[in-house]
Formats: C-alpha cells, sequence, structure tokens
C-alpha cells in the first residue's frame, strides 16, 4: 500500500441534528448527541430501527448537510462541505440514467479532471471488476437491480475514495444477489482497506460485514450500544452464519436493538417519525 | 402494453374499422349532398373536396401557403424553445426570481393568445413577425413549464451524487442538469409543435395576405365551404405529418429511460 494508512478516520463528537418542521411548527429531533470513532481501515456498521436517524448520520458524515450541534471530523479536519475524499453509495441506485456503464463509471474521473486516456484503463478495471465487461455499452434501464448496484460501486471506488459510506445500499436487492455483493464488498474491502461506514438494517448483514457494530436507539437516534465482532476474516456472508459465535452475537445485539424496533415501529405506525 | 390488456388487440382489425368506418362517412356526404338532403353550399362534398385540393396542389397554391406557414410555425417554435429553456432554467436555478416573476408567468400564460393575436398585428404588421411572436407566446409557456420543472425536479439522490462524485456547477448543469430536464422538454415537444402551427394558423386567419389562415379565411369571406374545407384538412395533413415525424425523432432520442423506482 502507498498510501499513509493512518488517513480516512472519522470522529463523530455529541453531534445532534435537528430539521425544522414548518408546518407542524416544531422541530425534529432525528439524532442526537451521537459519538463514536471509527479507525482508518476499519468496517463499522450502523444499526438501528428505521426512522432512526442512519441515514441522516451519513449525510452528515458525507458532508451534504451541515449539523446542528456537535463535531465531526476525517483524520482531525472538521467537515465542512463535501469532502472529495469521500465516497458515498446510496439507497437507491443513484447512477445517471442517460449514461451507459461505462460513461457513468468514468464520471467521477471527468468530473475531477482527469483526461479520458488515463482514465479509460481505470474504468475498464473496475468495469471487469463488477464483472460487466461487455455490458459497457448499456443504459441503466437495460441492467438488472443487481448490476445497477455494481455499477455504483464502481463508480464509487474508481476514484479510490479513503473513506466509503454506504447507505443500505443492498436493501434492495433479492437475498442470493445481496449475498453475492456483500462478498464482493469484503473481498474489495480486504484488498483496499479503505475505511467503511455502512447503514443497514439487517443485523445479519452487519455481522456478517463488520469489525463494529453500532446499535441506534429509536428516534431521536442516540448511540444505545457498540459491539466489536471478532468473528475471524476473510469471510464468506454465507458461511459466516453458521460460525459458532455468530448465533452468540446475533442474540446479544438482537437484544438491544428489538426494544428499539419496537419503538420505532410503534412511533411509525402513529406517524410520529418525520 | 397492447398485449398485456385483458383482451388481445389485432391491429388489422383495427385498421380495417378505421377505413369502413371513414368511407361509410364519406359515402353518406357525398350521397346526402347529391340527393338534396343537405345543400352541398353548407358543408360542401367530398368529390369536390378532392378536386379542389387536387387542383391546388397541381397549380402549387398551396405549397406556397403552406410553407408561410411552416416557416413562421419553426422560426416561432425554435425561438420559443429556446426562451423557454433559457428562461425556465435560470428560474430553476435562481429560487428569489422564479418566486418574483410567479405572477406574472401565470397571469400571462392565463391570457388567451388568440385574443391578443390582433394587438400583436398591430404591434407587429401583417407579414412574418406578428404570427413569430404568436407562434412564441404559445410555446414560450409550454417549454419554460417543463424545463422548470424538469430542472426542480431531479432526483436529489442524483445532485448528491454528483457532488460527492466531484461535480463542479457546470459539471452539474452538463451531466444532470439538463439531460434530467431534457426528457422533460421532450415530452412536451409534440404538444408545443401543436400549439406552434396554431399560432401561426390563427395570426395569419387574423390578419395577412398569405399562409394557410389567410386561405381559410379568405374562403370564408367568399362563403366559399369548399375552400375552407379543403384548406382544413391540408392543415390537418401537416399537423399529422409533423407528429409522425416527431414520434420518429422522439424515438431516436430517447434511448435512456428513467430506472424504475
Amino acid at each position: 500500500m502507498t498510501r499513509d494508512d493512518r488517513r480516512g478516520s472519522i470522529k463523530l463528537e455529541w453531534v445532534t441534528q435537528r430539521f425544522a418542521l414548518p408546518r407542524e411548527g416544531r422541530e425534529f429531533t432525528a439524532v442526537q448527541d451521537v459519538s463514536f470513532d471509527v479507525g482508518s481501515g476499519e468496517f463499522v456498521s450502523i444499526v438501528g430501527p428505521s426512522g432512526c436517524g442512519k441515514s441522516t448520520l451519513l449525510s452528515l458524515v458525507a458532508g451534504l448537510a451541515p449539523v446542528t450541534e456537535g463535531r465531526i471530523s476525517l483524520d482531525g479536519q472538521p467537515v465542512d462541505g463535501v469532502n472529495p475524499r469521500l465516497g458515498f453509495v446510496f439507497q437507491r441506485d443513484a447512477i445517471f440514467p442517460w449514461k451507459t456503464v461505462a460513461q457513468n463509471v468514468g464520471l467521477p474521473l471527468l468530473f475531477r479532471g482527469i483526461d479520458a486516456g488515463a482514465a479509460r484503463p481505470r474504468v475498464a478495471e473496475w468495469i471487469a471488476r463488477i464483472g460487466l465487461t461487455g455490458f459497457e455499452g448499456y443504459h441503466p434501464h437495460q441492467l438488472s437491480g443487481g448490476m445497477r448496484k455494481r455499477v455504483a460501486l464502481a463508480m464509487t471506488m474508481v476514484y479510490d475514495p479513503e473513506i466509503v459510506l454506504m447507505d443500505e445500499p443492498f436493501g434492495a436487492l433479492d437475498v442470493q444477489t445481496r449475498n453475492l455483493m456483500e462478498n464482493d464488498l469484503l473481498e474489495i474491502w480486504a484488498q483496499l482497506r479503505r475505511t467503511v461506514v455502512f447503514v443497514t438494517h439487517d443485523l445479519e448483514e452487519a455481522i456478517a460485514l463488520s469489525d463494529r457494530i453500532v446499535v441506534m436507539s429509536a428516534s431521536p437516534g442516540r448511540v444505545k450500544a457498540i459491539y466489536p465482532i471478532t468473528l475471524p476474516r476473510p469471510r464468506s456472508v454465507t458461511e459466516i452464519r453458521f460460525h459458532p459465535d455468530f448465533g452468540r452475537l446475533y442474540e446479544t445485539i438482537w437484544k438491544d436493538l428489538k426494544d428499539e424496533v419496537r419503538i420505532g415501529y410503534e412511533r411509525t405506525r402513529k406517524g410520529l417519525v418525520g | 402494453m397492447a398485449t398485456s390488456g385483458p383482451e388481445k388487440v389485432s391491429w388489422v382489425r383495427i385498421r380495417l374499422w378505421r377505413a369502413v368506418l371513414l368511407g361509410a362517412f364519406l359515402l353518406l356526404w357525398e350521397m346526402a349532398t347529391r340527393r338534396g338532403w343537405v345543400d352541398p353550399f353548407f358543408v360542401s362534398q367530398p368529390t369536390v373536396l378532392a378536386a379542389q385540393i387536387f387542383d391546388w396542389i397541381r397549380t402549387g397554391f398551396i405549397l406556397r401557403h403552406l410553407f408561410v406557414t411552416m416557416q413562421e410555425t419553426i422560426i416561432g417554435f425554435l425561438l420559443g424553445t429556446l426562451l423557454g429553456v433559457a428562461v425556465g432554467f435560470t428560474f430553476a436555478r435562481w429560487q428569489t426570481l422564479a418566486h418574483i416573476f410567479d405572477p406574472l408567468m401565470v397571469a400571462l400564460n392565463a391570457m388567451p393568445r388568440v385574443v391578443l393575436a390582433p394587438l400583436f398585428i398591430l404591434w407587429f404588421g401583417l407579414g412574418l413577425l406578428s404570427k413569430v411572436v404568436m407562434v412564441v407566446s404559445l410555446v414560450f409557456f409550454v417549454v419554460f413549464f417543463s424545463t422548470y420543472t424538469g430542472i426542480r425536479e431531479v432526483d436529489r439522490d442524483l445532485v448528491n451524487n454528483a457532488r460527492i462524485l466531484g461535480a463542479n456547477p457546470r459539471h452539474m448543469i452538463r451531466h444532470v442538469l439538463l439531460p434530467s430536464a431534457l426528457t422533460w422538454i421532450f415530452s412536451s415537444l409534440r404538444t408545443s409543435v401543436g400549439f406552434a402551427l396554431i399560432g401561426a394558423v390563427v395570426g395569419e386567419y387574423l390578419g395577412s395576405h398569405e399562409g394557410m389562415g389567410y386561405v381559410i379565411s379568405y374562403a370564408e369571406s367568399m362563403f366559399n365551404a369548399t375552400g375552407v374545407l379543403a384548406g382544413l384538412l391540408v392543415l390537418m395533413a401537416a399537423v399529422i405529418a409533423i407528429d409522425v415525424a416527431l414520434k420518429r425523432l422522439d424515438a431516436r432520442f430517447s434511448y435512456w429511460k428513467p430506472v424504475p423506482k
């Protein structure tokens, strides 16, 4: 690895995010007093009930919105706007429908002013890596959901970000495709060792992938507990589930999570969550 | 779509039925006027109409007028589209501007342009310019609203993704906002072309010395039902031809579709 290995750390200190609800004339607190660190090259998942502010937290780290209170810093530098060292894989595939697979994957390089000649081999490499060689000229609507997700992943990885934020990236995929993609992600992560913050509501997915899991409470989202996942690596998401520790970990974390899920569900049902 | 319905659609049968109905209608019309059930002075006659149109084409009379109308339509359409895209884009980017001018745009759009035509003729004369202004006044609003919506409605995730991927404002316009708006503009294209032709014809109808509107208006002033109907038929054919051409164009340009969510 050619790069300084300490880069790509994240620190959240007492992060609170409030949104104004003008129609109801009050404020909605999405996350409250959230503090945790993510080390360089670490794979951390955030789990919590729907509406607990997991996605909000990610967009704050990405610098898409300013923090109401508290501080987020990347390698000691406070987040101030969108950081080009960072990658984001969205929940819905936010790839550009009017561009082909190759154009999509090459877009961040184009944005960075890298000339077409230098970009081409990198684009080809990533297209090969996600197994879409031969589909370069296809438009997104011609691809399956899994293929589109791969394009989104390649688009993020092609510019080699130090931190990759993922917001329930595989939520919309069927279980088989999802497991394949999770394994691909682990493989890429093992090779490149970039910091990953992965938001999901699926505890099994979180355990199978992560080094640590941050459990959030129902809204307003607070950190309820943080669990280290000591399962051996390299892992295969389909096989790691049979590891004797997996069930134990699942049970422990689920005990924490289930109350929050219930509270979150009740609130959503009553329409209290914005 | 056609095959997913509860009933299978047979296009051969549909075409056959269309031909039969049209034939029956023409036959009834011809018979009614020949037998004296209705006076051909008021409703003309299919055979007379056909002869009139044929004669117009043979002498080149109608081509000259059709050319004038098309010229006004095309110039007005291009100007209106250009202006609509430019203003729509500006307003979508600078919300304050949009809010300031919102009542004005709504009011202007609510104004019946047909009634404005005599004023345009008064201001810009009997020639090409007044018709072009008329066409622009119709096309502009259709294109303006679709451009504005297209840019406002652009997928937030796409904008955020582009920001994270490192897009500068110029990139954002070129790679995200314009392509997104283009779909809306294209979807309104057929409407705005129709409006353009209507604008030109109405303008000519109310004050001109050439063009299809003039031909119809002149025939009307002579109580010549055949002339009016023949003029309308020629216009109809022109609109259908344009529509078919646009459909082909649309199919060529929409090489991509929005991804299902």
